[in-house]
């Protein structure tokens, strides 16, 4: 066998309280598309961080083409041909598309052969980009396609893709594939980091499985079942939420003809939403991230106001009622940051259980405050929803991302809602505690409230929505039946391919 | 090598250690400096922290404690509320010096006719004076969404001007003999903010900054105006999510502690120092910020912070006297005070672990 | 009152002087901020620039080597700014409050043996011919150096910002630090060196008011300069020509006030000095509305995580 593009030897990296990587080993190929395959905390981004320079190992050695390799920066690693699309954090939304691809180089050319470069980069690989287009414009797929631009403009050996796929509706996700494999077929390598089991099986010609920062397993994705790797990925097999046969009662909330400027200079705007949702349904909101959807949570929860009649509930209209007024009457809400908008990060537990919980828990009286209540309160949620924490006067913010979100959502769901609203409830959040998340949701509907769960992750939104409608640039498609509807059909109803096109082979 | 870990959760001891620290940190640096000035260190510190509590002529200075202890509390709590919550007073000066006048001019509308009225009346006069004076940049922020830190600021100066154009015009004494400045209320019975028990420095003023201390303490701890307040200053947007009105709380923080710093200036104008002058405001607008983060913006810890800030003008007074220490001097000690304080609160969000990470 | 007692020629002169000391300092601040980090200490590194200026001038007879030593001091004091932001990662604004609270302390204490003293004077370029032409000569060509300083070096700034990759790579920090952190910029130092350079114009332009425009030390003489100049950054959409514009403006609002004064205008003294004040806050109310081009990571500090 030739000697593989980039071989990592026993990679270890611990944190104070965790070994993020422990002695993980793996070759990649020269041409090869490597899949890295892990749950959210497997330790996946420290290690590519650590490929990229951005974090140094604490032991083990990386060899490139055989030559030891120690990058001290990511600068380094761009030099030896390592590129990197990020997920998050790496474009600069007030400068224009040159300009962030520019910063990503070492030597840009001067501003116009580098846009010039930009167009023709671009169209080759069915990718257009106008590179004068100011960034925090851009939507989530062509903000992609920069960073793509930014990787090939320095022709890269190895390229990393960390969650690609995420911000993409499917059409376009097919488009990027033919991308990459263009890429492939000139030699370049991938190293495709994602927990999207068929995506993998499609794309990569070997896999590298992490659990808890351990190589767990190794497997050729086409000659393995997406099941098998589950259970490599995830250590045990998982329990698919149990969804009972549930009678939809009378319409509980809707929304008629809403329209919303966007809140920032960045924002998206909301555009003639129409929805209905009734007791006992839950209604899937799908969309790539950036459409609209903390815009529609914001409405729904009453931290943005619109005409009365906007919104409804029970016929009743809400639309000018705020957050507590709104929570009086039983509508409640899950936003999708945890920290910093759905839970305060220095506050404990018990202080955040204060945060919504005030009106419905009965937890202040006159403005003055309940605090032994409201322990108990935190408690009950610890409890119902499995929070791991030594207790309620923790910080939130020493919490793990699955178990505060088991806690923000607890505290919804246990404050028993006619109406609950999440938004992207399982994001970054490990496999077992989504899973309880979902079935929460389930169980709360079969009692007869109507949820409207806004999410990303589609094979989550079949699993458990009644109807389906998708957020695309601000407007939300008609709502149709969950079940049946194809790939191909979701895909239209979040925008096609937004104007992207098949690399020229 | 030195590296910074933040700590899962904000360390309580580091909390309240850190103030201490940073007060030896700033007698050790402070010292060095007087040395630096040719005096001698160690009698200096002394001087500054020990004579007015236990020396030679404590049966003065410790009443004196209160007098300059109290302006400093009351605008240090009215301070911490609004810097809790990220709302940024820092032109308490000009609320304080608004305050006394219309405080003092309330009262002198009246002279020299003697009812037991007119204290009270003016005291109402002085909290609203400071209440409207801190309302511009409240309405402002509101409105336009200006930044309250310049326009407090600025209005700091406008007061100051028109603290001037009062003393030499509107409340100057017309039996002044020309000098500058207003009537002495001390002379005034009604109007005289007296000692409550002779001797002892206690005056209306430390009674007002000691409610302030409890009814802070009770309205961050036990109500929910409090909760918003701490939840708005830690997450804006789980404030707003959790149904806060930004803007109620913008005018609420700014009005109260413009009334708090309005009444400091009342009680001072009308006991301490007596009458509307050029020059009666020394500082304690700008001195409470100090007070306010020493206090860790705590109301306790403001109480006692506001006792040791109050210490060191009264030690450096006495040190200026014996040991010809420069007046400056004392401020630069305790602007130092507050750099290490800054510094020091490092240690309650992060470790400082030297060498390798170790594995847990 | 005579309102003829005002020379227009000299009016105008007379306000690009006063104008410098805010030029130089927002200038400073406009890049600190720019780098994404909120310095509220400019008052308190411009009066130990003063003092630092003035001391230095005076004892080695040399306003040159003043300036010099100005622009050390100004970064010296940001130093420490730095640490308590950059390192400590204390809150933006305390730490510029407390950079300013010991800043006039500091001041205060090493200007002592300096009230009263004369500095030497720095002299006005001479160009024959054309300081000499009526009008324009001493508006354009007759003050010193450090003024035309002031405009380079806006001019050199707006270039950096602009066209150069330094520039782009300080807006990048600004904009989003762990952006810039993943790909591998050292944000620390970036702002490290922005604080600096701040810090240095700050001094410069502390020193320009005891050693030319006024030209004495007394206690507390920026008398708000500072915080003017962190006003004039928000006036200038952090556009390093609108933040001249603003400058000679504010410049303007001092000097016509300061002849008023002289003038004997009805208008009482007090009332007439606080003007420069309440037209900053005017002026801050008018343009608050628009805040889309502030650095989108101002005054948030970064801590590089795992």
């Amino acid at each position: 066998m030739s000697v593989p593009l980039l071989s990592l030897q026993g990679l270890t990296k611990a944190y104070p309280g965790v070994v993020a990587n422990d002695t993980v080993s793996f070759d990649i190929g020269e041409g090869e598309v490597h899949a890295l395959l892990g749950e959210n905390g497997a330790g996946k981004s420290t290690l590519v961080k650590m490929i990229y320079g951005l974090v140094k190992p604490d032991s083990g050695k990386m060899l490139l083409r055989g030559q030891p390799y120690e990058p001290a920066e990511p600068r380094q690693a761009r030099a030896d041909g390592i590129a990197m699309v990020f997920q998050h954090f790496s474009l600069f939304d007030a400068l224009n598309v040159a300009e962030n691809i520019a910063l990503g180089m070492e030597n840009p050319p001067e501003m116009r052969d580098l846009a010039a470069r930009i167009r023709e980069v671009s169209e080759t690989y069915g990718l257009p980009l106008d590179p004068y287009r100011t960034v925090g414009d851009l939507s989530a797929g062509e903000r992609q396609r920069v960073e793509i631009i930014r990787c090939l403009l320095q022709d890269p050996k190895l390229l990393i893709m960390d969650e690609p796929t995420s911000v993409l509706t499917p059409q376009e996700v097919e488009i990027l594939f033919k991308t990459l494999q263009k890429l492939q077929s000139e030699g370049t390598s991938i190293l495709y980091i994602s927990h999207k089991l068929e995506e993998i099986r499609t794309l990569c010609d070997h896999a590298t499985i992490l659990r808890l920062g351990k190589n767990v397993g190794e497997c050729t994705p086409s000659e393995t079942s997406a099941r098998d790797m589950a259970e490599l990925m995830v250590g045990s097999s998982l329990q698919t939420p149990q969804r009972g046969a549930r009678d939809f009662g009378e319409v509980a909330m809707d929304i008629t003809g809403l329209s919303v400027p966007a809140p920032s200079a960045f924002g998206t705007a909301l555009k003639n939403v129409h929805l209905t949702v009734r007791k006992g349904e839950i209604l899937g909101i799908g969309g790539v991230a950036g459409n609209g959807q903390d815009e529609l949570l914001g409405v729904l929860s009453g931290e943005t106001l619109t005409e009365a009649d906007a919104v409804k509930l029970h016929g009743q209209p809400i639309g000018k009622l705020g957050p507590t007024a709104r929570r009086k009457l039983g509508v409640l809400a899950a936003p999708e940051e945890r920290l910093g908008h759905a839970a305060a990060p220095d506050m404990s537990l018990t202080e955040n259980a204060m945060l919504t919980g005030s009106v419905r828990e009965g937890l202040e009286k006159n403005g003055f405050l309940d605090w032994g209540k409201t322990k108990e309160f935190a408690e009950r949620i610890i409890k119902a929803f499995d929070v791991r924490t030594p207790g309620p006067g923790n910080a939130a913010r020493s919490l793990s991302g699955g178990n505060l979100q088991k806690f923000v959502i607890g505290r919804e769901v246990l404050q028993d809602p006619d109406v609950l609203v999440v938004n992207q409830p399982t994001w970054g959040v490990d496999a077992a505690a989504a899973a309880a998340i979902r079935q929460s949701l389930l169980d709360l509907a079969a009692k007869g409230a109507a949820v409207i769960c806004i999410s990303q992750d589609l094979d989550e939104l079949m699993e458990i929505s009644d109807s389906f409608a998708a957020l695309n640039e601000g407007r939300l498609s008609a709502p149709r039946e969950a079940a049946g509807l194809t790939v191909d059909e979701i895909g239209l109803m979040m925008g096609g391919a937004h104007g992207m096109e098949v690399a020229h082979v | 090598m030195i590296r910074l870990e933040k700590r899962p959760q904000p360390s309580r001891a580091w909390s309240m250690a850190t103030p201490l620290v940073a007060v030896l940190a700033t007698m050790i640096f402070g010292g060095l400096l007087f040395a630096a000035l040719g005096k001698p260190p160690v009698e200096a510190i002394r001087t500054i922290f020990w004579e007015p509590l236990f020396g030679e002529f404590s049966f003065y200075y410790r009443p004196q404690l209160l007098v300059k202890g109290a302006p400093l509390v009351l605008i240090a709590i009215g301070l911490s509320l609004g810097f809790r919550a990220g709302i940024w007073n820092i032109g308490a000066e000009g609320q304080y010096i608004m305050g006394a006048i219309c405080g003092a001019g309330a009262g002198l509308a009246f002279y020299p006719a003697e009812s037991f009225l007119i204290f009270p009346l003016m005291v109402v006069a002085g909290a609203l004076g400071g209440w409207a004076w801190a309302m511009i940049p409240a309405v402002l922020k509101t409105r336009f969404g200006t930044n309250e830190i310049l326009v407090s600021l600025m209005l700091v100066y406008v007061a100051e001007q028109f603290l001037a154009s009062v003393s030499l015009g509107l409340l100057k004494n017309p039996e002044g003999f020309g000098f500058p400045g207003s009537r002495n209320l001390q002379a005034w019975d009604s109007a005289h903010n007296a000692e409550l028990i002779a001797g002892t420095g206690m005056h209306w003023g430390v009674v007002a900054a000691l409610i302030a201390v409890i009814f802070a303490y009770v309205l961050l701890n036990r109500h929910m105006t409090g909760y918003h307040i701490r939840l708005t200053g830690e997450a804006p947007r789980a404030a707003r999510f959790a149904g806060v009105n930004p803007t109620r709380l913008v005018l609420f923080c700014l009005g109260t502690s413009g009334a708090l710093a309005g009444l400091a200036g009342l009680f001072e104008v009308s006991g301490p120092s007596g009458q509307v002058s050029i020059d009666f405001n020394v500082g304690y607008g700008f001195t409470a910020i100090i007070v306010a983060f020493l206090g860790r913006l705590h109301p306790v810890g403001i109480l006692l912070a506001g006792g040791l800030m109050a210490l060191t003008y009264i030690g450096g007074d006495i040190a200026q006297s014996n040991l010809q220490l420069p007046a400056a001097a004392i401020q630069v000690f305790q602007g130092m005070l507050l750099f290490f304080l800054l510094a020091f609160d490092l240690l309650t969000n992060f470790r400082i672990a030297i060498g390798k990470p170790e594995v847990a | 009152m005579d309102l003829s007692a005002i020379n227009p020629v000299l009016l105008i002169a007379s306000l690009m002087v006063a104008a410098t000391p805010l030029l130089l300092a927002a200038i400073g601040e406009l890049v600190v901020e720019k780098a994404g980090v909120l310095n509220l200490g400019v008052e308190g590194m411009m009066i130990v620039g003063a003092i630092a200026g003035f001391a230095t001038a005076v004892e080695s007879g040399s306003p040159f080597l003043g300036f010099i030593a100005a622009a050390i001091a100004g970064a010296a004091l940001s130093i420490l700014f730095a640490i308590l932001t950059q390192f400590a990662q204390a809150n933006q604004v305390a730490s510029g409050l407390s950079l300013t609270l010991f800043g006039l302390g500091l001041s205060a204490l090493m200007g002592q043996s300096y009230v009263g003293v004369k500095p030497p004077r720095m002299g006005d370029i001479h160009i024959p011919g054309l300081s000499d032409l009526p009008v324009i000569g001493p508006i354009l060509f007759g003050h010193d150096i450090i003024l035309y300083f002031g405009i380079i070096l806006t001019a050199a700034v707006w270039w950096m910002l602009k066209y150069s990759r330094i520039g782009l790579v300080l807006r990048a920090v600004g904009e989003n630090h762990d952006a810039a952190h993943a790909l591998g910029y050292k944000v620390l130092k970036i702002r490290l060196a922005a604080i600096m350079f701040g810090g240095a114009c700050a001094g410069l332009g502390g020193a320009y008011i005891s050693l030319i425009r006024v030209p004495q030390w007394t206690e507390g003489m920026t008398a708000g300069i500072g915080w003017i100049a962190l006003a004039l950054v928000v006036f200038a959409s952090w556009k390093p020509w609108r933040a001249l514009l603003g400058a000679y403006l504010f410049g303007g609002v001092t000097v016509v006030q300061l002849n008023l004064q002289a003038a004997g205008v009805a208008i009482p003294v007090e009332y007439l000095a606080m003007s420069p004040y309440l037209i900053t806050i005017l002026v801050l109310v008018i343009l608050s509305a628009d805040k889309s081009s502030a650095p989108a990571a101002l005054g948030r500090n970064f801590h590089a995580s795992r």
